[in-house]
């Protein structure tokens, strides 16, 4: 295995299948992915892209008919892919918690919304919560921006999309995990609650110091949170670095491709769309996934996927056009 | 230039008319692929495919009669000789079981049609025409519903006089309910579509409405449920049969043959259980078609 | 709307339906027979026997007069006069119901705990060998005929095992007490042991096989019920927030999958009691589908209306507990 590149987590060479009656979905084609404690990574792409699935890969919650076939996902000093379930199970909603896209239909329609947050806090038996469990609830209810007396009776379909969120983070917080991966959060919800929840995210995790993973596919989004961006592409990573030099000075075509296609105040060139389509998962296109679609594609990008290159300090690329002498060139 | 269009070949015509069905076509060939690849289904369809070259053809399949007594022959065990032995009339079981199929083809074809028909008609008339009608429809179909259906038809077959003409009416007199509620949802469903009001618009009455709109759409879930719900027609049909409310003597119906051979239970158990085994293949094989269409349909299934 | 307001809405609806019921059975056994009272006697009775019966059961008035007094009688739960036994029919059906009652509760227990069970553990493991026993088993159970089951089983356990009594509820010399009705239950209370083993020896396989169709039904059921809830989010939530297997599985998605089930086995009531006329029939159980079916095959009108009216009710009301129970679980059906 490489050199470990973040001290919280580091994903290399990680590749999951899917086996469907219509073939096998090759998601993840050898992802790299690093972070370090505290730190936020936006990780974007279009819907199928893989980044979900990198997300369920580092909680170990694929499961069938999906598998991990290569590739180590290593948290701190743990080798999450080879733990055993239940030593999994110790680590979700502890050290490492989740909050998915759509709230409401992410909370168990049948019971009342203070009681699946104290689960995340203690062992609660027979539906009763424990006296200190009850106030630690209150407490994460009240953190989270909700009138705890009203919502701890709740059931899920009792609450907006925006409370249901809440609760979820509250739930996910409750740890204080040191990672946070939250999938595609603000995407069920309308604009003006997106923000209220990333900035109660922000202020959240500034004060407890979670490292956060945010999923999505809404650029502006990642930029307003995350120090760091990971560009993924049809199972790849494909360009990784702080959130400035992506948008500045982005290297791979398929990032180019993304940010002028992101509309801005100011801009007054067309939106232009990256032309072809999205690649078919069951027979993908060989060696770099992006090569039909890519103007400057070359022999080589049909044979193997690129290595991740460091090209500047901190910013890494996938792609041939940035081979060693490319950084050379773009050095000097 | 204007003869053009008159002029188009046979051919171009016939491919013209298959483009524009291409989309069903290619469904159909879906539902084709999905159906092989349901061993369950498949299963299904033969079973049901034996039943039926059974039922046709009986008398090519045993030189017996299914209604004469030989006295000679009676309470033979199974042999060479007759298969599925006799009974205490000589009549060769095997004989009567592939005889029985006919009856029981027959009451499938009669309680369908006449139930569809009932179901369909109270159905339609309960969601296109809503309101008070609705209601007073659907009181009456639950009030048909307040019955155990076996009980329900036990009832009317015994009033009626039991024969196996009134066993197929009393069976459709409860099984109509299941088509109406599924008939009226589909009348709701057009009924509330725009181009129902367009149409309108331009003058449609109603009974042409209902005719060419509303009564195709209904069709199709009203057989599926009615595929699903062959097993229980057979089912009905045998305990009435068994009562001795069904097809009276010397008729061959599995139910009934199964009730002849109760009190030879103990020492000719044959008389009893072969046409029970055929009852439990035949609603098996329907159970079975019927699963797999219920997967077959299920558009989370369907890729 | 709350649950208070829900359940009244419901009791209102069965009245009426009830009503629409009577009315149907009215139908049946008043109008349609073309002469009841000669499909009785035979065609050769003498000719002042006839018209005294037709008097008697009130057969000369006019038919909606008949409907009055019909009507009347039922609000009264009056049946009138059995014309086999010369019981008030009443009496013969607080006789006999309780029997079909204990075998219905019977075999639902045996359907629940065997169908949830069976559906719960094939969903888990799916594509095992417990998922393919268990749906073999199901979809056996839906199709072998009840009469048949009983019948083989019957020969199996009685005449050739001798292990099993071969019909009734309790043997020759046992008089259990009469408390509830309920032979199981009475014996308890009167804690006469051996007329509970007796009865349980008698009830076994009556119960067994009419709970069969039923279990496999429920096992159906829960199983497509259950894989539908482990596929979605909030379970995948659960697990995310590191809940064990078992609890994810018990506390999250049991509750959930059992909710259509709830339906199915307010529908399996029905069959059930549709299937006890026939089970029943076989094991000699002295119920009231026995009752019926001997009722309808010598036309003795009065029972016939009693007991398929009184049958209808129970079922009604059956319907209305499952209807209720269903939004008493589900706090989304509250609304």
């Amino acid at each position: 295995m490489q050199k470990a590149r973040g001290n919280l987590l580091n994903i290399s060479k990680l590749k999951v299948v899917f086996y469907t009656y219509r073939g096998i979905i090759k998601a993840l084609n050898g992802v790299e992915l690093w972070m370090n404690q505290g730190e936020r990574l936006g990780i974007v792409g279009e819907t199928g892209c893989g980044k979900s699935v990198t997300a369920l890969s580092i909680m170990g919650l694929i499961e069938q008919p999906g598998e991990i076939i290569e590739g180590d996902i290593l948290f701190g000093d743990k080798i999450l892919t080879s733990l055993k379930e239940n030593d999994l199970i110790n680590i979700r909603g502890k050290e490492i918690s989740m909050i998915f896209q759509e709230p409401n239909a992410a909370l168990n329609p049948v019971m009342k919304v203070g009681f699946q947050i104290a689960e995340s806090i203690g062992k609660v038996k027979n539906k009763k919560i424990g006296k200190e469990v009850y106030v630690e609830v209150r407490r994460m209810l009240e953190i989270a921006g909700l009138d705890w007396e009203r919502t701890i009776n709740l059931y899920p379909h009792e609450l907006s999309g925006g409370m249901a969120q809440r609760v979820m983070i509250a739930m996910a917080l409750s740890s204080n995990p040191k990672l946070l991966i939250a999938d595609e959060p603000t995407s069920a919800l309308d604009v003006t609650i997106q923000a209220q929840i990333l900035e109660l995210l922000d202020e959240l995790v500034k004060k407890f110091g979670n490292a956060v993973i945010l999923i999505t596919h809404d650029m502006g989004v990642a930029a307003e949170f995350c120090d760091k961006m990971a560009v993924m592409y049809a199972g790849n990573m494909v360009e990784y670095a702080r959130t400035t030099n992506i948008f500045e000075n982005p290297y791979h075509p398929y990032t180019k491709g993304l940010l002028k296609a992101v509309p801005k105040i100011g801009r007054t060139d067309e939106l232009q769309s990256i032309q072809g389509i999205v690649p078919d998962l069951v027979e993908p296109p060989s060696g770099c996934r992006f090569h039909p679609r890519c103007k400057n594609v070359m022999e080589i990008c049909r044979k193997d996927f690129p290595p991740l290159v460091e090209i500047k300090s901190g910013h890494y690329v996938a792609c041939y056009l940035y081979g060693k002498e490319a950084i050379h060139n773009a050095n000097s | 230039m204007l003869n053009t269009v008159k002029n188009i070949g046979k051919n171009e015509k016939i491919k013209l008319f298959l483009e524009r069905r291409k989309p069903i076509i290619e469904d159909w060939k879906h539902t084709y692929y999905l159906w092989k690849s349901t061993p369950l289904a498949m299963i299904g369809t033969v079973i049901i495919f034996i039943f039926l070259m059974i039922a046709i053809f009986a008398p090519l399949l045993t030189s017996y009669s299914p209604t004469e007594q030989f006295m000679e022959e009676r309470l033979l065990p199974p042999n060479s000789q007759h298969i599925f032995g006799t009974d205490q009339y000589g009549r060769d079981i095997f004989c009567r079981v592939v005889y029985g199929a006919r009856v029981e083809v027959w009451i499938i074809f009669i309680v369908s049609i006449i139930s569809v028909m009932i179901g369909i008609i109270v159905g339609i008339t309960a969601g296109y025409f809503g309101g008070a009608v609705d209601e007073i429809l659907m009181r009456i179909t639950d009030m048909f519903l307040a019955f155990p259906r076996l009980v329900l038809a036990m009832v009317l077959t015994a009033v009626l006089g039991p024969n196996l003409t009134n066993t197929m009416i009393a069976i459709s007199l409860v099984d109509w309910t299941v088509y109406a509620r599924l008939a009226r949802a589909e009348a709701m469903k057009v009924k509330s579509q725009p181009y129902i009001e367009a149409i309108r618009a331009i003058g449609a009455k109603d009974l042409r409405i209902i005719a060419f709109h509303v009564l195709p759409m209904s069709i199709s879930p009203v057989i599926v449920q009615l595929t699903l719900r062959m097993g229980t027609i057979i089912l009905t049909a045998a305990g009435l049969g068994f009562l001795g409310l069904g097809a009276q003597p010397p008729t061959p119906e599995w139910g009934a043959i199964v009730s002849d051979g109760r009190s030879y239970l103990v020492d000719q158990w044959w008389i009893s259980t072969f046409p029970g085994m055929a009852i439990a293949f035949v609603v098996l094989g329907f159970n079975l078609l019927g699963d797999g269409i219920r997967d077959i349909l299920d558009p989370r299934l369907r890729r | 709307m709350k649950l208070g307001t829900y359940i009244i809405k419901r009791i209102f609806l069965m009245v009426i339906v009830m009503l629409g019921v009577a009315t149907i059975v009215f139908f049946i056994t008043h109008v349609i027979p073309a002469d009841p009272v000669g499909a009785i006697l035979g065609g050769n009775a003498p000719i002042e026997r006839v018209d005294e019966m037709r008097h008697q059961l009130g057969l000369d008035k006019p038919i909606t007069l008949q409907f009055v007094d019909y009507i009347k009688g039922i609000v009264h739960a009056d049946f009138g006069v059995s014309l086999k036994s010369s019981r008030p029919v009443l009496k013969d059906i607080i006789n006999y119901f309780p029997a079909t009652i204990e075998l219905a509760i019977a075999s639902m227990i045996f359907a629940v705990l065997v169908g949830v069970v069976l559906g719960v553990f094939s969903a888990i493991y799916r594509n095992k060998s417990i998922d393919h026993f268990s749906r073999v088993f199901s979809i056996l159970g839906v199709s072998m005929p009840v009469f048949w089951l009983g019948l083989l089983l019957l020969l199996l356990f009685y005449y050739h095992l001798d292990l099993l009594p071969g019909g009734g509820r309790n043997s020759l010399f046992i008089f259990p007490q009469r408390i509830t009705g309920l032979l199981l239950l009475d014996s308890i209370i009167a804690g006469d042991w051996t007329t509970f083993w007796d009865g349980l020896s008698h009830i076994i396989l009556p119960a067994f096989v009419l709970g069969y169709a039923s279990a496999a039904s429920i096992a159906r059921i829960m199983r497509a019920s259950m894989l539908d809830i482990l596929r979605q989010d909030f379970i995948r939530t659960a697990k995310s927030k590191g809940l064990s297997k078992r609890v994810v599985i018990y506390r999250h998605a049991l509750k959930n999958a059992l909710i259509p089930v709830v339906t199915i086995i307010g529908l399996s009531f029905g069959s059930l009691l549709s299937g006890a006329v026939l089970t029943e029939t076989i094991f000699s159980w002295p119920g009231l589908g026995r009752y019926i079916v001997n009722a309808l095959l010598v036309l003795d009108y009065p029972a016939v209306t009693g007991g398929t009216l009184f049958i209808a009710f129970v079922y009604s009301l059956a319907n209305l507990v499952v209807d209720i129970s269903y939004a008493a679980l589900d706090p989304r059906m509250r609304v």
